[in-house]
């Protein structure tokens, strides 16, 4: 048995060879496609389960004895605790343990950037559903019942629920550093550079949820030496462990998660939910604890998108070049930090979007309230942004009385051209080339005359309207975003493959730690083993922290970030292979291939079979892949090479609004979007449908809607999100140029679909019907003509 | 919690009689909501599902009476000629699944405001048959429901059917929602014209604390057909008439301020949906002359 390990932690990784672009044939011969090298539309291994209905997610899981952990939670946004009384509870049949923050044997706190919020609150709670009391019982609906008798004693204080006040003199503090978590000023040429045009705009966007369909849900087992096994949906097992051990004051080694069966995350699982809860309750119990959220109490349960307010003002020439853009960006962090000042931080260094403007005068602010707290979803900080500045643009336009798209071309970023921070972008940046190409795609064909199918029209089976009031409306947006975790952050993920001969045939089992969240990851893993090793047979393990960190399943960066470990370690597997091949047959290991299932020289003869050259010998290496190191930004200019690498989409969006009514039928949305190289077609086309579904939702229906810092729509019945009636056909166009930084060129793929897919059916919409629409998700009211509901108040 | 599970018409109304604090379930799409959300803890629940006898819808003359158990699924199956208002209305409900499970008869057990059966069975002047072991008896549509989520039923009464008649003339029925499917009223109206007894039918959901008629702008329409001799004429409704209807429906409904929209929002959305839906019934109507 033999091991190899490379690219050990700071260590520049090798540069990946800038890929050949050829277009990935979308033809395949069934051959090829079961065989499923990289650049084919491989199956998923948990396909049929998940279509069938048997795949396990994480609340299926089930172990002999387990009780069930609930969560007590504070019904009020700001309140003092005064007392608790867990006696009642204490005293119930079937109760087992009922923990309070007393319990919490380490860190009180936890947070992915800054521990700051409490695992169990004492003194004060700052939102509604904060969790206070945990009981474990040996059913639900006991330890229900068991926490809703705990007697929690408020003081009820007036919630702090308005963003620009909160960071006001006048506001009550909310932590001891203050409300403001973050501002991220970025200053960039002349700051009083001006335009001979210059337009304003104020804009907002609500409260989106990551709406993911498998609640939070986990099975903690104690062992008998202290430690704990936690099966659990998460997006980054080993962030997860660290803040469980040290809320647990246990080493990491006795904190061990396994992934369990995630049901889509969004940026939702990245905060640790009931992952301590469920640990403290298996310690004390000694019983296995599995804790399964409610639909309702998911609401609570994870961080949400930024709402923010955002004010622009964007100078440019007469013939459209921008000179100038001043940005005021307000995210409404709500009670605890989660991640934050990485978003603010994205919203600032995202605030101009794709675009060359050489003075930039941009703060973006994120705040502490006793709203929800926010944190990462899908886009992260550059989905508000777009909406703002691509809003602008075609007020902009309107303004100069050009094409919207020649406007976007006048200023279209290029490669080598730089960010408001001063970074250049040195991968492809094909922003006038997204554009053109959705230019040239045909529109789809204007409403037919005569009845028309319900479903086709605004309202669909609501039967709202047969034509009447509807208009056609088309609009573009285009938008962009860092890949990777950014300023200075050492980002790096870990893979372990073995190679071994498993009943007479070459099998690779691949080993991270990098969690599936219905992106399609697995499939992709055993893809690159496939294509390095020349094997039939690539195995890829269940995710666990036996093996190093794989970093996030976010920011785009899991096929890049542990596509690139995994095909490290497959070289260093290979290159152990070769080392055999030209000791036992006196080859240049250079020279040599793998090809299914053989070793074989240059010109693809055979030398020797794999079965045959390793018996019953193991061969394996784990790899550590790092991207390039970023920096962080200058405190006060925001100047600085922050990111790794740079994503970027446009969308088309042709709706028909019916102006009288306010509603809205998407009819199509063309998109297209460089990838990089699409190493699975179909799971590459799966994340554009699903992210600009999700960007759809974000501007036509999609809010948590707050008031006073209570949620009123905790459910699916009031928060909304796309069905098949809503979500139209996608054209979509894959533009595959290789970042010279990624894994066979890669880029990532998730994140872009999200973020101008929403401005870009808001100016639809707005063609459509005139109205300015400023606020993201467009509600009926918004549409409709004012003096008509004036009229109607 | 109790489960009673009776299979005849007879037990069930002997068990509701025995237990009057028994919940009734029916398809279970609104009683499942409840129960999970632990809003209601019921100490007992009376499962109507194995009760053969309320299967079955059946017409009788010049009525189509719907048993209980008839489910949305059923009349979009068998009953767009007969009953076209509660068809459109039943397309709109919820999804596939919760139409092969839901009831007519379960909206009106809930009640809500929202439902969807309600502004068609409001429209076509539908009579709900109710019963207990003290005997039938039947409810005027109009005075079934009496507040939020209240009807009228007695705690010993369950429903058995529902009476709706065969529509004389053209109905149709138009929610808003602000997606495209599986969505709540914000607000919605029904109407229905009866050429022969030259009346007009409507219904207002979502816009109430009761589902109710626009008795108003039944009466003005009524009498605008009748006066300007409409009904014999093959000729579209004029602007004027159709706005009126529209702001009397409008002005007929008492809607609020909620998390689905705003009140004048809604106002406004009804006097457009009534001037639409009339005016679909009233070219279906001319059509249907022209042809004969
Ligand atoms: C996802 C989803 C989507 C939905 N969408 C819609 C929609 O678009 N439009 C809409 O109107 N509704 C909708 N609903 C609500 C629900 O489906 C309807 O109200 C349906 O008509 C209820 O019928 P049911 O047979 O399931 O009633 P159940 O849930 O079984 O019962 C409902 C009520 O009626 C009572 N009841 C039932 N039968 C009798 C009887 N024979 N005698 C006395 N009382 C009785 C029950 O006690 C209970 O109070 C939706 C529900 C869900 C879960």
């Amino acid at each position: 048995m033999s091991g190899a390990s490379v690219g050990p932690r700071g260590e520049t990784p090798v540069p990946a060879p800038v890929p050949e672009t050829a277009p990935t044939p979308l033809v395949v011969d069934d051959g090829e496609l079961v065989r499923g090298r990289i650049g084919v539309s491989a199956p998923r291994p948990d396909g049929t389960l998940k279509v069938e209905g048997a795949f396990a997610y994480a609340s299926d899981l089930w172990a002999e004895g387990m009780l069930w952990g609930v969560t007590l939670r504070s019904p009020h946004p700001r309140a003092r605790i005064l007392t608790i009384d867990t006696s009642p509870a204490v005293a119930m049949a079937g109760v087992h343990a009922v923990l309070t923050h007393a319990d919490v044997p380490g860190r009180k706190t936890y947070g992915l950037e800054h521990p700051d919020q409490p695992v169990l609150a004492w003194e004060d709670v700052r939102y509604e559903g904060e969790a206070v009391a945990i009981v474990a019982a040996d059913h639900p609906e006991t330890a229900r019942r068991a926490a809703r008798s705990i007697v929690v004693e408020y003081e009820v204080l007036e919630p702090v629920v308005d963003a620009e006040w909160a960071m006001t003199d006048e506001a009550p503090r909310l932590h001891p550093s203050g409300n403001l978590l973050r501002h991220v000023p970025i200053r960039r040429g002349d700051p009083d550079a001006t335009g001979d045009v210059v337009v304003r705009g104020t804009y907002e966007v609500g409260m989106q949820d990551q709406a993911f369909l498998g609640p939070e849900s986990g099975l903690a087992v104690p062992d008998d030496e202290g430690g704990v096994d936690l099966y659990i949906a998460t997006q980054w097992l080993h962030v997860d462990r660290e803040q469980v051990a040290a809320s647990l004051d246990l080493p990491p080694e006795k904190v061990r998660l396994t992934l369990s069966g995630v049901g889509g995350a969004f940026g939702g699982r990245e905060d640790v939910s009931m992952q301590i809860h469920s640990c403290l309750l298996a310690l004390r119990t000694r019983r296995p604890v599995k804790m399964v959220y409610s639909r309702e109490e998911s609401f609570f349960g994870h961080v949400h998108r930024h709402p923010a307010r955002l004010e622009y003002e964007h100078h440019a020439t007469r013939d459209g070049r921008l000179v100038a853009v001043r940005a005021r960006i307000v995210l409404d962090g709500g009670a605890y930090a989660s991640s934050s000042t990485a978003v603010c931080s994205n919203a600032a260094c995202f605030a101009v979007g794709p675009y060359a403007v050489a003075n930039c005068h941009i703060d973006a602010y994120v705040v502490y309230t006793d709203n929800p707290p926010c944190g990462a979803m899908r886009g992260f900080g550059a989905v508000q942004a777009c909406f703002a500045y691509e809003s602008q643009m075609d007020r902009l336009a309107a303004a100069l009385g050009m094409d919207p798209i020649d406007l976007r071309l006048r200023n279209a970023m290029a490669t080598g051209d730089e960010l408001p921070t001063g970074q250049r972008v040195a991968g492809p940046a094909p922003v006038a080339e997204l554009l053109e190409r959705l230019r040239a795609m045909p529109l789809p064909p204007p409403a037919m005359e005569g009845p028309r199918d319900v479903r086709e029209l605004p309202g669909g089976v609501s039967n709202a309207t047969h034509g009447e009031g509807v208009r056609r409306g088309v609009g573009y947006a285009v938008g962009c975003k860092n890949i990777g975790f950014s300023e200075g952050f050492d980002d790096y993920s870990t893979a372990h493959v073995r190679l071994q001969i498993a009943a007479g045939t070459p099998q690779a089992d691949v080993h991270t730690a990098a969690a599936e969240v219905g992106q399609g990851l697995v499939t992709i893993l055993g893809q690159i083993a496939r294509t390095e090793l020349g094997v039939d047979d690539a195995v890829v393990v269940p995710s666990d922290t036996t093996v190093g960190s794989a970093g996030s399943s976010s920011a785009s960066r899991q096929t890049w970030m542990t596509g690139g470990a995994v095909k490290m370690a497959c070289e260093a597997v290979r290159a152990d292979v070769f080392s055999r091949v030209a000791e036992r047959f006196g080859r240049d290991p250079t020279q040599l291939l793998l090809r299914d299932g053989r070793v074989v020289d240059a010109s693809g003869a055979p030398i020797v079979a794999l079965a045959e050259l390793l018996g019953d010998d193991v061969v394996e290496a784990t790899a550590e892949h790092h991207h390039r190191p970023t920096f962080p930004l200058d405190p006060e200019t925001g100047q600085g090479d922050a990111h790794v690498a740079f994503a970027f989409a446009a969308h088309r969006a042709v709706v028909d609004v019916d102006v009288e009514l306010g509603l809205v039928r998407v009819v199509e949305i063309a998109t297209a979007q460089d990838v990089g190289k699409a190493l699975n077609p179909q799971a590459v086309e799966g994340q554009i449908e699903g992210g600009i579904a999700q960007g759809l939702g974000l501007a036509l229906m999609e809010e948590i809607q707050v008031r006073n810092g209570l949620v009123r729509n905790p459910s699916f019945t009031d928060y909304l999100i796309p069905t098949v009636l809503d979500m139209p056909p996608v054209r979509i166009d894959v533009l595959e140029l290789g970042d010279p930084d990624g894994p066979y060129g890669v880029k990532g793929v998730g994140e872009p679909p999200t973020i101008s897919s929403t401005p870009a059916v808001v100016a639809a919409v707005r063609a459509a019907s005139g109205r300015p629409l400023t606020r993201v998700p467009v509600r009926p009211d918004d549409l409709v003509d004012p003096a008509l509901l004036e009229g109607s108040r | 919690m109790q489960f009673i599970r009776p299979t005849t018409w007879s037990e069930a109304l002997q068990a509701k009689a025995d237990h009057p604090e028994a919940w009734p379930v029916a398809g279970g799409t609104d009683v499942l909501v409840e129960l999970n959300f632990d809003r209601r803890r019921p100490e007992a629940v009376l499962d109507l599902s194995s009760v053969g006898e309320l299967r079955p819808w059946t017409r009788e003359d010049d009525h189509v009476r719907l048993g209980a158990g008839t489910t949305y699924t059923d009349v979009l199956r068998d009953l767009p000629d007969l009953l076209p208002g509660l068809t459109v209305a039943s397309r709109g409900v919820g999804s596939p699944q919760i139409r092969n499970r839901g009831t007519v008869a379960g909206n009106l057990g809930s009640a809500s405001p929202a439902g969807d059966a309600h502004p068609p069975l409001l429209a076509s002047g539908a009579e709900v048959e109710v019963a207990s072991v003290r005997g039938p008896r039947r409810i005027a549509i109009d005075d079934f429901y009496l507040g939020v989520k209240r009807n009228a039923l007695e705690p010993d009464e369950l429903i058995a059917a529902i009476r709706v008649p065969v529509a004389p003339g053209p109905q149709q029925y138009a929610k808003i929602g602000t997606r495209n499917a599986m969505v709540i009223a914000v607000c919605s109206f029904a109407v229905a014209l009866d050429p022969v007894r030259r009346r007009v039918g409507t219904g207002i959901g979502s816009a109430a604390p009761t589902p109710r008629r626009a008795v108003e702008a039944e009466g003005f329409l009524t009498e605008r057909l009748d006066g300007r001799g409409l009904w014999e004429g093959t000729g579209p409704l004029d602007e004027e008439t159709l706005t009126r209807f529209g702001a009397l429906v409008a002005a007929a409904a008492q809607p609020i301020d909620d998390v689905r929209g705003t009140a004048a929002y809604r106002r406004h959305a009804l006097s457009v949906l009534a001037r639409r839906t009339l005016t679909w019934c009233w070219d279906d109507l001319r059509a249907r002359r022209e042809a004969a």
